[in-house]
């Protein structure tokens, strides 16, 4: 069998080994992104149970969505939504036979980052327009 | 005595015991995410601060209704796939499952919910 020896074998370096590199911290943020967005969606779903229950339920959850703490859920959200949104379509991008060149590969991982923000700003800004 | 060749057993199955079928639905509900989570911010955002009667005339409506809808199940669904294939890179054996089987229960709690108060405000 293949398993005979488990324990004396030499194990690959694990993530506290490397310095960190954009390659690997956009990866690793994309899960981040993603698991956090639970928050903003339990939110998103309590405030449509309020909405369902009553104006006295919905003023509550309303009124905790539109609150600085809301606030602060609302543009982490939205900025993890494109985040999680870019880094996902570079995966599908890289699945259908895309660049994993290093150097291109670093710069889609800035590029995540930087439009994720940008993207940000643009949500924000279209929602303060209307 | 197991008769299937060790190659027949393999095929298609890999590390996961399960083929790709996991990645392919992830890959599935990815595309659909691009297209569905832009329309759900136009459909939902508009509402946030808005008066209750506003809010149940507008879900009334077939395409805030439609799109929240489907964020709500397709959402939901890429998180519980998601995240099991984060618990399954770090967490092993019992701790394993019962994470993988509390994911779901809070998967589909949220979207069965979601679903319910939805359908109470378009109907």
């Amino acid at each position: 069998m293949a398993d005979v020896n488990r324990g004396n074998r030499p194990l690959s370096p694990h993530l506290q080994i490397y310095s960190p590199q954009i390659t690997s911290m956009s990866s690793i943020l994309i899960r981040i992104s993603g698991i956090g967005l639970i928050f903003g969606a339990l939110m998103l779903v309590w405030w449509l149970v309020a909405a369902a229950s009553g104006p006295e339920a919905f003023a509550l959850a309303d009124g905790v969505w539109t609150s600085p703490f809301g606030w602060l859920v609302q543009l982490g959200s939205v900025w993890a939504l494109w985040y999680h949104a870019l880094g996902g379509l570079r995966h599908l991008y890289w699945d259908a036979g895309g660049n994993m060149e290093i150097g291109f590969a670093e710069k889609l991982g800035w590029a995540c980052v930087f439009g994720s923000f940008g993207l940000t700003a643009v949500t924000f800004v279209i929602a303060w327009i209307f | 005595m197991a008769f299937v060749t060790d190659r027949k057993r393999a095929i298609g199955l890999g590390s996961a015991r399960s083929g790709t079928e996991h990645h392919w639905q992830m890959t599935l509900s990815s595309y659909a995410l691009l297209l569905l989570a832009p329309l759900f911010l136009i459909a939902w955002g508009p509402m946030l601060g808005a008066a209750h009667a506003e809010v149940l005339a507008h879900f009334a409506r077939p395409f805030p209704a439609v799109i929240t809808g489907l964020m709500v199940v397709v959402g939901f669904q890429h998180f519980r796939q998601g995240v099991q294939s984060a618990i399954e890179d770090y967490t092993h054996g019992q701790t394993r499952h019962l994470m993988i089987v509390a994911v779901a229960c809070l998967s589909y709690g949220a979207m069965a919910l979601g679903l319910f108060a939805l359908v109470r405000l378009a109907l």
